[in-house]
């Protein structure tokens, strides 16, 4: 029996995630790519709502935003338990999201991505201007980090392997979600929406769900946030993140399932390690997203597969020797 | 063969040994948070000007020490600000660090000071809480809070100036609100009275809509600006007509954009804990090694930085550059004491916070540059101004509603 490749491919991709603490010879590089695992899972829930069902959000800061200002303000200065403020804050954002689902969803295209901005930019201005909850400006810390099952999470690479565990289960829910009849009927809103509507499907409900399974991933996403960053600020929030998660999924390949992994380890790493380098590093980020348009418009991971496909299948009529025979083929 | 490679690795392992003794000439090395992209970008090339100004001085070598400095940018963002601390300490070895520009920063990296025990010298962020009601063992600060300068201003207001009313605009994020309710309160102290406040978008892109809505029997306006709007607001205030006088914050008429203004910012009455137009030996090489150097006047960035490595250099001195007693080098830190400086003689309070000359100025134009000449100076203000630190810190933190107008 022969193993399949992409079955290795993904054997070996998990081994050099679990390796990955011994390999690298600094707890910097752990922690960036703790940043890029927590990263990941947001553009995932993301990618729920862009890739698989068409909805192009502007405002999904929300969530990693909320979810970190409720843990920190429950664990640190309203006397929660950690495993009571954690499962708070996740439940509240999925409520949050509901709510939001109300509103945004009243429009498609357009207008929900400007309804998803507003929303956004609301809590935003909630978090600038609530000082007495949130700090203001200055933001809210003072969260240690828990101790689940006595692991200590200060230890970066238990900290990595901690928020690697939430990946791998976001992977697996998510790819069976895309799987399942919700979300075939998810993928079909997104390319037929009517003819869905006409086959009895309720295309509003269907989006619904949608998205607040997409803001429960985020809140899980903020949570982590807040535990690796022990802080949280309105930059959280702010545009900017959202756009940012936006620019990992799309780089990243929308609609596949490891596009936005990739695509946040390509942000987080320009900007965190790149911007040591190179002082201009946002310029390079805007030149590598054009070119990723330009020659990979699907994104890098859809992009790199069709290219390792057409060199696979080239035919062999590049090879000099017996060019002439192969190039003629079936007569055109 | 392997005989050969054995003896290499002794005789290697032994030259090792015999060098550790020497390690106190390894280099030491300081990580450097600044801002190269984004909104803060001018403020912090400012800062790098002053700190290489100061590294220039000392020749690269403190105490007999070389000094390393390791840049990174934290553009200005939170969560950045934290993945550079941990590069600069876990990947680059940085034993101190000086910076970030923005309170919110230094408050990002707070807990991760704490836990990893990092000196911290700050050159900028003047969050009144970081040496106040959370004080952090491993922090100092080279400049001076929020308010710090600004409680003068309001007693000079209500006392030297005699004016009973005014109207406060400021931008809206902490470091207006702090700097403007220490205003306040020194001046409804003395027998003034806010009349109103008025808070402005830190990006607001015009101010009209704000200086029409200025109470027109005020004496006078306190303007609490920051970063660039102090330009802005300055030559709108001047457009629409407006004949009350300013006052300003020290960020507002700050050396670094006052090369920018004209004529609608002479006259304005400033307080700050530095001015480049202080006349003390000290300062006048200062300003003339930055004017050589960078064709500008030192501004709150440029001596907050060079003030930060200065503070570095005596703690260090006081060491005698051995760094590995981190208790003992931040014992130092804390008792830092400098009697000439470009902003006078310094030293810190318990909280880690310069006790400093403060001084009111006005701008005026000399030999065709703007300047803040110094009209008075309170010596050895200190951050709690004269309210002592039990009862000072017994209010809440400066905010937005610390006390409304009247």
């Amino acid at each position: 029996m022969r193993v399949p490749s992409s079955m290795i491919s993904w054997l070996v991709a998990v081994a050099a995630l679990l390796a990955l603490p011994w390999l690298v010879t600094s707890d910097y590089y752990v922690n960036i790519a703790s940043q890029i695992v927590i990263a990941a899972i947001l553009a995932l829930s993301l990618n729920l709502l862009i890739g698989f069902g068409g909805m192009t959000s502007l405002g999904h800061a929300a969530y990693l935003g909320v979810a970190a200002y409720l843990s920190i303000y429950l664990t640190a200065h309203a006397g929660f338990g950690h495993l009571a403020g954690a499962l708070i804050a996740i439940g509240a954002t999925t409520v949050l999201a509901m709510l939001f689902g109300f509103l945004a969803l009243r429009a498609s295209g357009l207008g929900f991505l400007m309804i998803t901005l507003a929303l956004g930019q609301i809590l935003w201005g909630v978090a600038y201007r609530w000082a007495s909850l949130t700090g203001g400006d200055n933001g809210l810390g003072g969260l240690k980090r828990p101790h689940p099952f006595g692991l200590n999470l200060m230890d970066p690479a238990i900290f990595y392997y901690f928020v690697l565990a939430f990946l791998g289960i976001a992977l697996w829910c998510i790819a069976r979600f895309v799987q399942s009849g919700l979300g075939q009927s998810l993928q079909g809103t997104r390319d037929q929406p009517r003819r869905m509507r006409a086959l009895g499907y309720e295309v509003w409900l269907i989006q619904w769900l949608s998205f607040v399974f997409a803001g429960f991933w985020g809140a899980v996403a903020g949570l982590l946030y807040a535990y690796y960053h022990q802080f949280v600020s309105p930059q959280t929030l702010h545009l900017t993140t959202s756009a940012e998660a936006l620019l990992m999924v799309i780089a990243g390949g929308t609609g596949t399932l490891l596009g936005p992994v990739v695509g946040a380890a390509l942000v987080v790493i320009l900007k965190n390690i790149v911007s040591a380098y190179i002082t201009r590093w946002l310029i390079l980020l805007g030149v590598i997203f054009v070119a990723i348009v330009l020659f990979m418009p699907e994104g890098l991971v859809p992009g790199l597969t069709r290219w390792v496909r057409a060199l696979r299948n080239r035919p062999p009529a590049d090879k000099p020797a017996d060019a002439p025979s192969v190039a003629k083929g079936p007569a055109r | 063969m392997v005989r050969t490679r054995i003896f290499l690795s002794t005789t290697v392992l032994a030259a090792w040994t015999a060098l550790t003794p020497l390690q106190a000439a390894e280099p030491l090395k300081v990580g450097f948070m600044t801002v190269r992209s984004g909104a803060l970008a001018a403020g912090g090339r400012q800062m790098e000007e002053g700190l290489k100004l100061c590294m220039d001085e000392h020749r690269g070598e403190m105490a007999g020490r070389k000094i390393e400095i390791i840049t990174a940018d934290t553009a200005g963002q939170p969560a950045v600000t934290k993945t550079k601390a941990q590069e600069l300490v876990e990947r680059d070895g940085a034993q101190v660090l000086i910076g970030p520009l923005a309170a919110f920063e230094a408050l990002a990296i707070d807990d991760y000071i704490r836990q990893t025990k990092t000196p911290i010298i700050s050159p900028s962020a003047a969050a009144e809480d970081l040496t106040q009601r959370k004080p952090n063992p491993w922090f100092v600060r080279a400049v001076g809070t929020s308010a710090q300068a600004h409680h003068a201003l309001g007693e000079y207001a209500a006392k030297d100036l005699h004016y009973k009313k005014i109207a406060i605009i400021a931008d809206d994020f902490a470091f207006g609100h702090e700097l403007s309710a220490g205003f306040q309160r020194t001046f409804e102290q003395n027998g003034g009275k806010v009349v109103q406040k008025l808070w402005s978008p830190l990006n607001a892109a015009e101010y009209g809509t704000y200086i029409t809505q200025i109470d027109p029997s005020v004496d006078a306006v306190f303007a609490g600006f920051a970063g660039g709007n102090g330009i802005k607001f300055l030559g709108e205030y001047k457009n629409y007509g407006m004949q009350k006088p300013v006052l300003g914050a020290m960020t507002t008429v700050d050396e670094g954009i006052l090369k920018r203004m004209g004529d609608e910012a002479v006259g304005v009455i400033s307080s700050g804990w530095y001015s480049a137009a202080t006349d003390t030996p000290a300062n006048k090489k200062f300003v003339e090694a930055v004017r050589k150097a960078y064709n500008a006047d030192p501004g709150y960035y440029t001596v907050g930085a060079y003030m930060a490595c200065q503070f570095l250099n005596n703690a260090l001195e006081q060491v005698k550059g051995d760094i590995s007693d981190k208790a003992a080098f931040m014992k130092a830190l804390r008792s830092v004491n400098i009697s000439q400086s470009p902003y006078g003689p310094v030293k810190l309070d318990a909280y880690g916070q310069p006790i400093l000359d403060v001084s009111i100025r006005k701008v005026e134009k000399k030999d065709g540059r703007l300047q803040n000449s110094v009209i008075k100076t309170y010596p050895a203000v200190s951050q709690f101004w004269t309210y002592g630190a039990d009862e000072f810190l017994k209010s809440p933190v400066y905010s937005r509603d610390w006390t409304a107008a009247k």
